[in-house]
């Protein structure tokens, strides 16, 4: 019987030592990972910045040594011909991707997309505005919805591949640039040394990119908010990756091309569903952050490597966009057309922006504004000018897909345009205005909003009742660029807390946010019984004291 | 007046006594942190300090279970009802009055029954269950790899129960050190290991 229990008992302490034994070795690991609060070592970017050395690119030709190129070219579409003498795959590619047809290649109902059936609250539309906002189509001529997007020579070459800064097209010229100087505004657009830019062309910068791209809604910043000019030649504070003193990256250090298909997100289109990184492919697209950093960027044990299947890694490191420029928060459409002495005007605003136009109404800018957190799988969703709304709500114009419970998807950080704009009041859709013409219907002519819809309804072949009211929108925009520096990343708190950025992204537990009422209240009360008794009990003995004494 | 002093305490019972005891202050200050109730060290160090503090309690835990055994000390945590009555009579009455506690300290009988039931109760009830949701909501990211279909706010909702169950206890503890025959002789005691006894053996 004892010799029984001295067994056991030895192997319950030889259980027990083992034990012991893997716990220090646990704390010990513990120790050196988590209670290491010091940010010099940046795992993973230290990783990433071996690998990412500066692009020297190997170039096999020199087009100034082109005959085809040494010509008097008189339009650019000749520039086009002389491109496709050697390039002859290069237009019927382009006419393949999102910058020709400006429809999602992922959408098979070719409704997605500017030249389609969905709309934003920026412009609105561009059916009946072509001239206006084909100045960033990659091509020549669409000028209105006749447009023959079948031409190879109509393909835009030079402005992705102008390397010399010259060539530009004008604003409201239909994709064409200028053949005489002409202003625009108080700019003077200079007509292009086709001979010189083509015999210089080369591969895209981010001044090509940025052209179009920095300046999407008319002006510099407007739109995405982690989109503008300051990305030029951003400074590390801005973006550690374009850095212009730093790792310099071109756009398509991320958006990788192949053969004219650049990677990253088209309306319902992901960026990207591989989450593989180039460790594990070497040809995987470098458009999502782990293609470069993996899925575990952090070192090994630190706690932010447990959060990237919840969040996505811009949450906490792109604690704010439009930090260098502002960018456009709200912009209500409701209040163009007043005139002072009869005449349009302009009131300057914050940041020197305009806050009120009679062409286009009231305005908010900001800078360095916090992000708006939702759960998205990498699709967003659109609202069709023919999909019904309900005008007593504000309408979302575009949204997020994505739950919480999908393992696809991420907490991301997004720029939400509010503002107010048109919709149909009888048919109850949204609707489209004509505002960019000479034509008597175009509304920053006449100011006339019933004409204005019913030309631009038309030219989108949209029914349009003739009654109109505007109705608040919601635009949202995914924020991914404008990476900051690791000192700037977010601290915990700044989620983990109960008034924090997510205090209103409900429906996961998340501590630091969350409890439960009943436990936090009956705990406290428990507690402070148990302080309130003791508290009596001494004062009791101390009254009650010392007879014994 | 105090007579006689008892070697009640010895050196490794009163460092994993004061060892504990430290490691519960830290851990309900951070873990409270941690559940949102105020801002101190900053959520991420709160929850580096608490889970280090966690595996330093597991290790020291270990030990004292290990010493319990070995030491045949586990006997002062045996639960008893005899005297139980008396005791509590005493903490509810006798104590104004003066008298003497119904159950004298001795190397036999380190704990009085409502002790004896306290502590049996926190090592064998509430810090099991401390562990066993503190590691169940340490290991939350890698449920979905061992296939456990668990509940994160459920979880997390028992831990704080049980951390407000210690908090309870430690308001408790501390000041029933003050019930000596002086406010300080127990707090004194755990530091010298020597319990200082009047004529009949109280404390």
């Amino acid at each position: 019987m004892l010799t029984r229990l001295n067994t056991s008992l030895s192997r319950f302490v030889l259980v027990l030592a083992v034990c012991v034994a893997s716990s220090f070795f646990e704390v010990s690991s513990v120790m050196g990972n988590q209670l290491t609060f010091e940010p010099d070592k940046t795992y993973g970017a230290e990783q990433a910045r071996k690998v990412s050395r500066p692009a020297t690119r190997w170039v096999t030709t020199d087009h100034s040594r082109h005959p085809v190129l040494q010509q008097e070219f008189t339009s650019p579409q000749e520039v086009t011909k002389a491109c496709l003498t050697c390039h002859n795959e290069a237009s019927r590619q382009i006419h393949q991707t999102i910058h020709w047809t400006w429809i999602d290649p992922a959408d098979s109902e070719r409704q997605m997309g500017k030249n389609g059936l969905t709309l934003n609250n920026f412009c609105i539309s561009i059916h009946s505005n072509e001239p206006r906002c084909t100045s960033c189509h990659a091509g020549y001529g669409w000028k209105n919805g006749q447009f023959d997007f079948s031409k190879e020579e109509a393909v835009d070459c030079l402005i992705c591949h102008d390397t010399t800064g010259t060539y530009e097209k004008f604003p409201t010229k239909a994709g064409y640039p200028v053949t005489t100087p002409t202003k625009f505004g108080k700019k003077t657009f200079q007509p292009p040394n086709y001979t010189v830019i083509a015999a210089s062309v080369g591969r895209p910068t981010r001044a090509n990119c940025g052209a179009c791209h920095f300046y999407g809604g008319g002006g510099d910043g407007v739109k995405h908010g982690d989109l503008d000019s300051s990305l030029y030649n951003p400074s590390r504070q801005l973006d550690v990756h374009m850095n212009s003193e730093g790792a310099n990256f071109t756009c398509q250090r991320c958006h990788s091309t192949d053969a004219h298909f650049i990677s990253g997100r088209t309306y319902k289109q992901p960026a990207f569903t591989d989450r593989r990184s180039l460790i594990e492919d070497d040809l995987v697209k470098r458009i999502s952050c782990e293609s470069c950093h993996t899925a575990t960027p952090h070192a090994v044990g630190h706690k932010a490597n447990d959060h990237t299947d919840k969040v996505a890694c811009q949450s906490c490191h792109i604690p704010a966009f439009a930090r260098v420029k502002p960018t456009k928060m709200y912009w209500d459409w409701s209040t163009a057309g007043k005139m002072k002495d009869g005449k349009p005007y302009k009131v300057k605003g914050e940041f020197g922006k305009a806050s009120y136009m009679t062409k286009k109404g009231h305005f908010v800018w900001e800078k360095n504004v916090q992000p708006e957190y939702f759960w998205y799988n990498g699709k967003m969703d659109y609202l069709l000018v023919t999909d019904k709304i309900d005008p007593t709500k504000v309408v979302r114009v575009n949204f997020v897909e994505g739950d919480k419970n999908d393992p696809d998807s991420r907490i991301t950080p997004f720029k939400v345009h509010r503002g107010k704009q048109p919709y149909d009041a009888v048919n109850m859709t949204m609707a489209i205005p004509h505002l960019f013409g000479k034509d008597s219907s175009a509304f920053w002519k006449n100011f006339d909003w019933n004409a204005s819809l019913t030309a631009g309804m038309e030219a989108a072949g949209v029914p349009y009742s003739g009654e109109y009211g505007f109705v608040e929108t919601e635009y949202h925009y995914p924020i991914t660029h404008m990476v900051a520096p690791k000192e700037q990343t977010l601290s915990c708190n700044a989620c983990h807390s109960k008034d924090g950025r997510l205090a209103t992204l409900s429906g996961s537990y998340m501590p630091g946010r969350d409890g439960d009422r009943a436990v936090d209240i009956v705990g406290w009360l428990a507690v402070l019984a148990a302080l309130i008794g003791v508290i009596i009990h001494g004062v009791m003995r101390v009254i009650s004291k010392p007879k014994s004494e | 007046m105090p007579s006689k002093k008892l070697y009640l305490y010895t050196r490794f019972e009163r460092f994993w006594h004061w060892a504990q005891a430290l490691l519960i202050i830290v851990l309900l200050v951070t873990g409270f942190e941690v559940h949102g109730t105020f801002e101190l060290l900053g959520f991420g160090a709160a929850v580096s300090i608490h889970n280090f503090c966690a595996w330093t309690w597991l290790v020291l835990y270990a030990f004292i279970v290990f010493w319990m055994l070995t030491t045949g000390e586990w006997r002062h945590y045996v639960p008893t009802f005899v005297k139980m009555f008396e005791v509590l009579q005493y903490y509810v009455s006798g104590i104004f009055k003066g008298e003497s506690h119904p159950v004298p300290k001795s190397e036999r009988i380190k704990h009085n029954p409502l002790q004896r039931i306290t502590y049996l109760g926190i090592v064998s009830v509430l810090v099991p269950f401390q562990i066993i949701t503190g590691f169940l909501y340490y290991l939350y990211n890698d449920w979905a790899a061992f296939g456990w279909e668990l509940n994160l706010s459920a979880v997390a909702i028992l831990h704080t129960v049980g951390a407000f169950a210690m908090l309870v206890f430690f308001v408790v503890h501390v000041y029933m050190t003050t019930t000596g025959h002086h406010p300080l002789s127990h707090i004194k005691a755990m530091f010298t290991g020597y319990e200082e006894l009047d004529e009949d053996g109280v404390a």
